[in-house]
C-alpha cells in the first residue's frame, strides 16, 4: 500500500513542480472563464436553454481540462520518463508496474478534478453559476471522458519513441479540437461545415455530454457511444502496442 | 564457497544481431566480479538477462537460486541494480528518490547513513536534475543499496569520473564487498578490473574469451614485453625480427614497437648498436590485463569504444 501512496504522492508533486503543465491544464481554463464572463457575462440565453454563456462554459472548459490531461499531459510525461530510462530503472525494483501506471491515472484524474472544481468554484462567487442537474451525473460523465481520453493518451505514449514526438502528436490531436469540439467557441456560431466536422471530434462529445448533464437535458446517448467506443478502443490498442522500454 | 549466480550457455539475439552467444561463469558469493569487455561486447545484455530485464534467447540462468525472469519480484527484493543511462525525473528531490524507492522493498536500510557514506547528505534537498554526473551515479549506487542487497550491478558505474572520483568510487565498491555483498561490475577499463575485481570475464563479440583472476591471466603472458623507441635513421624490420627474443616488429615513421619476451632489451640495443643506430625515448611495457585483451583478440579495448 505505502507504494501506492508514495508513487501517487510523487507524481502529484511532480506535476504542481513543472510551470507550464500547471499553468495549460490548471491556469489556462480559469483565464479563459474569467475572459469570457467579463466579456459575455452569465445572462440567461436562449440559444443555452434559460443558462448563461458562463454555465454553458463551465463543462466546455472542464473538457479543455480533460483533453490537455489527456492528450499532451499524460502522452509526454509517459513518454520522456520512458525516453529516459525512469521506467526501466523501476522495472529493475520489486514495484509492480501496475503500481507506476494506477498512481499515474489516480494522480491525473485528481488533477483533472480539481481543476474542474476550480472552475467551478470560481464561477459560483464571479458570475453566478447555475446548475441544473444532478452532481451524479456530472461526476460520471466526467469520469467516462477522462477514462477515453488517458486512454489514447496511453496509446499515443506507446506509439511515439520520444517525449517530443508525443508533444507533436499530442498537439496535433487536442489543438483543432479546443476550437472546433464547443470548448472555447460556441459551437452555433459555427458554419454549417464546421459542425459537421466538429460531430466527429471527440472533444465534442465530451462538451455535449458534460453540458447536458450540467443543464439536466439529460444523457447524449451519440456521445456515451463515441467515449466508450474511444475507451474500449485506448485501452485494447494502448495495451498491445505500449513498451515499458 | 557459495555460487550466487550460475550462468549456463546463455544467448541473445536482437533480430540477426547475436549479442551474447554460449556464455557461462560462475560468481561465488562475497567476490567483485569484473565483466569487461569493448562497448557492444554484450556485457550489458548479459547483466540485464541476470537482473531479470532481458529474457535469454538461449541457456539457463539462475540467480540466488532464482529464475530472474519467472522469479523477477522476488529476485529484485534480494539484489540491488545501477543501470546504464537511467534517469529521474528533473524536479524530483533526492530524499523522495530514497523515500520513494525505500517503499518498494520489503526490507530495506535507512537511508539517511547511506547519503552520507555517498557523500550526498548536503544535496537531500536538491532537486535530481541539478545534481552533477557524479552526484547523480552516487545516487544510483545508494539507490542500489537501499534493499541491504544480497548482489549488487553496477553497469559502468566510472564512466564519466574524473580520475579522482574514480579513484574514491574504487574504494566504496570494496567497502560494499566488505559487508559481505557480492558485487558484479560491467566495466571497459581495464585498470578498474585490475584493481577491484576478485575474478573477470572477458567478453568480446558476444563471446566470453576469458574467465579467470586478472593476476593469473596476467601471469599468462608473463613473459611478453613491448619495447617502444624512436630512431633517426630508416631501419629494416627484417633486421631487428633476427634477434631470437623478438616476436613481432612493427614500424610507424621513426616509432618501433618490438614484441617479445626474455633478454629482449639487451639483445634488441646490442643489434642496434651493431647497426651503428642510438634508439632514443625507450619505453618498456610489461603486460597488463589491456594487453591480455589485445592478445586475446587481436585488437586494442579502447580502439573499440
Amino acid at each position: 500500500m505505502n507504494k501506492y501512496i508514495q508513487m501517487s504522492l510523487i507524481q502529484a508533486k511532480l506535476f504542481f513542480r513543472e510551470p507550464i503543465a500547471l499553468f495549460f491544464t490548471i491556469a489556462f481554463p480559469v483565464l479563459l472563464l474569467v475572459m469570457y464572463g467579463a466579456i459575455f457575462g452569465n445572462d440567461p440565453n436562449p440559444n443555452f436553454g434559460g443558462f448563461g454563456y458562463i454555465d454553458s462554459q463551465v463543462p466546455g472548459l472542464t473538457a479543455i481540462i480533460v483533453g490537455t490531461i489527456g492528450l499532451i499531459g499524460i502522452p509526454v510525461t509517459t513518454a520522456n520518463n520512458r525516453e529516459q530510462k525512469v521506467l526501466r530503472r523501476f522495472m529493475a525494483t520489486p514495484m509492480p508496474s501496475t503500481v507506476y501506471l494506477a498512481a499515474d491515472i489516480l494522480v491525473n484524474f485528481v488533477i483533472a478534478f480539481l481543476g474542474m472544481m476550480l472552475l467551478i468554484v470560481i464561477a459560483i462567487f464571479a458570475f453566478d453559476l447555475r446548475f441544473g442537474g444532478r452532481w451524479i451525473d456530472v461526476l460520471a460523465a466526467f469520469s467516462l471522458s477522462t477514462i477515453a481520453f488517458f486512454a489514447v493518451g496511453y496509446l499515443i505514449a506507446g506509439v511515439a519513441q520520444t517525449g517530443r514526438v508525443a508533444q507533436v502528436v499530442g498537439q496535433v490531436a487536442f489543438l483543432p479540437m479546443m476550437f472546433l469540439s464547443g470548448a472555447t467557441l460556441p459551437l452555433n456560431i459555427m458554419p454549417e461545415g464546421v459542425q459537421q466536422i466538429s460531430s466527429w471530434l471527440p472533444l465534442t462529445h465530451v462538451v455535449k455530454l458534460l453540458q447536458a448533464v450540467w443543464f439536466g437535458s439529460g444523457w447524449e446517448t451519440g456521445s456515451v457511444a463515441m467515449l466508450l467506443g474511444m475507451s474500449v478502443v485506448g485501452i485494447t490498442v494502448g495495451s498491445l502496442v505500449f513498451q515499458w522500454e | 564457497m557459495e555460487k550466487v549466480i550460475e550462468v549456463n550457455r546463455l544467448g541473445k539475439l536482437y533480430g540477426d544481431i547475436v549479442a551474447v552467444d554460449d556464455v557461462s561463469f560462475e560468481v561465488q558469493r562475497g567476490e567483485i566480479f569484473g565483466i569487461v569487455g569493448p562497448n557492444g561486447a554484450g556485457k550489458t545484455t548479459t547483466v540485464e538477462s541476470l537482473i531479470g530485464l532481458k529474457r535469454p534467447d538461449k541457456g539457463e540462468v539462475q540467480v540466488l537460486g532464482l529464475d530472474p525472469q519467472n522469479d523477477r519480484p522476488a529476485l529484485a527484493q534480494r539484489i540491488g541494480t545501477q543501470l546504464q543511462q537511467t534517469q529521474l525525473a528533473e524536479r524530483i528531490k533526492v530524499w523522495e528518490v530514497l523515500n520513494l524507492f525505500s517503499s518498494f522493498y520489503d526490507k530495506t536500510v535507512p537511508w539517511e547513513p547511506l547519503l552520507d557514506r555517498w557523500g550526498l547528505s548536503e544535496k537531500r534537498h536538491a532537486f535530481f536534475g541539478k545534481l552533477s554526473g557524479g552526484q547523480k551515479q552516487r545516487l544510483f549506487i545508494a539507490l542500489a543499496l537501499i534493499n541491504d542487497p544480497e548482489i549488487v550491478f553496477l553497469d559502468e558505474i566510472t564512466t564519466g569520473l574524473d580520475p579522482q572520483a574514480r579513484r574514491e568510487t574504487w574504494e566504496l565498491v570494496q567497502a560494499i564487498r566488505d559487508e559481505g555483498k557480492t558485487v558484479v561490475m560491467v566495466t571497459h577499463y581495464m585498470d578498474e578490473v585490475e584493481m577491484l575485481c576478485d575474478r573477470v570475464a572477458i567478453i568480446d563479440h558476444g563471446r566470453l574469451i576469458a574467465l579467470d583472476a586478472p593476476a593469473a591471466l596476467v601471469n599468462q603472458l608473463s613473459d611478453e614485453q613491448r619495447i617502444i623507441f624512436t630512431v633517426d635513421l630508416p631501419i629494416n624490420p627484417a633486421d631487428l625480427q633476427t634477434i631470437e627474443q623478438v616476436r613481432a616488429v612493427s614500424i610507424s615513421g621513426s616509432k618501433i614497437e618490438v614484441q617479445g619476451a626474455g633478454d629482449l632489451l639487451v639483445n634488441l640495443v646490442l643489434r642496434l648498436h651493431e647497426m651503428g643506430i642510438t634508439p632514443s625515448n625507450i619505453e618498456i611495457h610489461r603486460p597488463s590485463l589491456e594487453d591480455v585483451f589485445i592478445s586475446l583478440t587481436g585488437r586494442s579495448n579502447v580502439e573499440n569504444k
